[in-house]
């Protein structure tokens, strides 16, 4: 069957092409599904391209940095948020970077053998909340949240955090390279009003670990979370490296 | 759908969500990309999106509608190649070749980029994506390092293109 494809110009319109979701194979960077679609894992039947659609802005409004769904890891590592620029620069090499996009790092299902979306930590870490589309229209919401949902009918049109005095600090255990993810991520990040951790890379989708926020007690981070086995790590290599990396982590951030 | 390859403008008529590089190879016989791992993994797809190098097996059809590509075929021929054409050819950075269209596109957007001498950190960097399994990342490395500080000699005595190449081979080209 011929594919039909949908190349929204603005944002609205790619939220009103998108609708419910039904149906629909979003089609941002590409560094995902086009593996797929080339060796006939997938092949859509409705696509809706986000290359044109003006969602790839950074900005700054008053006290809120937004980031558009399509903003490019390159863009990110590039830019002025520490954490993110981290993380995404050791994603892969530049010209995966190029294409890959923040919302399709959010909406990555977890891959066959590992996990995928090392941007879920520093984003939990900043407090981010997203914004999507779907059935019942826009709604905004914390990213553990969102990312705990039900991914695939949310169309991301972007994440928003505050800006504002805080301190970070992440520690990773990782090979960058296009088909090596993350074994394990931790970011944190505080401000004023308390401290927050993100995990990613040890479980299908990136956690907020609220025990370890409270307690401050690395080994707690393995109330948070429960980490898996994958083709790249046991998961009881990753229990032994999880709290080793949240100590890094937490060391960093005292040194700011 | 509409791409101006190698300055020559086409139609093409593959589905939208095509590969960028399947496109260039089954329909427009285009056969320096190579179709390595199809996955984004290997960098010997790359080519030159409005002047920025991408992984043309991640890039569907309907994504670039309109774009100028360069391929390898575009920097040079045989008869009157490009710096870091000369440079491989000089420096013996091609061994199997398979990587070599890759690594050339992307060595000739850092040079370009740069617009002065690469060091060894910033090449590997920008072609950290390639993957050369022969391994021969040394003269890799040490070709677009002399071709951005212009240690070329020039090429004279490469030899024709063998006229014995199948046809859907651009000829000389490294494959």
């Amino acid at each position: 069957m011929a594919v039909e494809t949908l190349v929204p110009a603005t944002a609205d319109e790619a939220a009103t092409l998108f609708g419910d979701g039904e149906g629909i194979t979003v089609v941002a960077g590409g560094t995902i599904l086009m593996p797929l679609i080339n060796a006939g894992q997938v092949a859509p039947t409705r696509a809706l391209l986000l290359h044109h659609s003006g969602l790839d802005a950074i900005e700054t409004v008053g006290a809120v940095v937004r980031i558009g769904a399509t903003a490019t890891l390159e863009a990110l590592a590039a830019g002025s948020e520490e954490l993110l620029a981290r993380f995404a620069s050791e994603v892969a090499d530049g010209e995966v970077r190029r294409a890959a996009t923040l919302g399709g790092n959010l909406c990555a299902p977890p891959g066959a053998v590992v996990s995928r979306g090392d941007l879920g930590a520093p984003l939990v870490a900043l407090g981010a909340r997203v914004r999507s589309s779907g059935a019942g229209g826009e709604r905004t919401e914390p990213i553990e949240d969102f990312l705990a949902g039900s991914r695939s009918d949310r169309l991301v049109l972007g994440v928003e955090y505050d800006d504002g005095e805080r301190r970070v600090g992440a520690a990773t255990m990782r090979r960058r390279h296009a088909h090596s993810y993350s074994i394990a991520n931790v970011a944190v990040c505080e401000r004023p009003d308390g401290l927050r951790i993100g995990v990613s890379g040890v479980g299908a989708t990136a956690v907020r670990c609220r025990r370890v926020e409270t307690s401050r007690e690395p080994v707690d981070v393995l109330r948070d979370v429960e980490p898996v086995d994958d083709a790249l790590a046991t998961a009881a290599y990753r229990r032994e490296i999880l709290p080793l990396l949240v100590r890094r982590a937490l060391d960093e951030l005292e040194t700011r | 759908m509409r791409l101006t390859v190698n300055g020559i403008e086409q139609e093409v008529s593959s589905p939208p969500l095509a590969s960028l590089l399947n496109v260039l190879r089954e329909e427009l016989d285009i056969t320096s990309p190579k179709a390595g791992c199809q996955q984004g993994g290997c960098g010997t797809c790359t080519v030159l999106v409005d002047g920025v190098p991408r992984r043309s097996c991640l890039t569907p059809l309907a994504a670039v509608d309109g774009a100028a590509i360069t391929t390898l075929e575009g920097l040079g021929e045989p008869e009157g190649m490009s710096v870091v054409q000369a440079a491989f050819h000089n420096r013996y950075a091609a061994q199997c070749g398979f990587c070599t269209p890759g690594m050339i596109v992307a060595a000739t957007a850092l040079i370009e980029r740069k617009g002065g001498p690469v060091e060894r950190e910033e090449v590997i960097e920008a072609l950290g994506g390639h993957y050369c399994r022969c391994t021969g990342y040394v003269k890799i490395v040490d070709a677009v390092m002399a071709a951005s500080r212009g240690q070329v000699a020039a090429v004279e005595d490469l030899p024709a293109a063998d006229e014995s190449e199948p046809d859907v081979l651009v000829k000389g080209s490294p494959a």
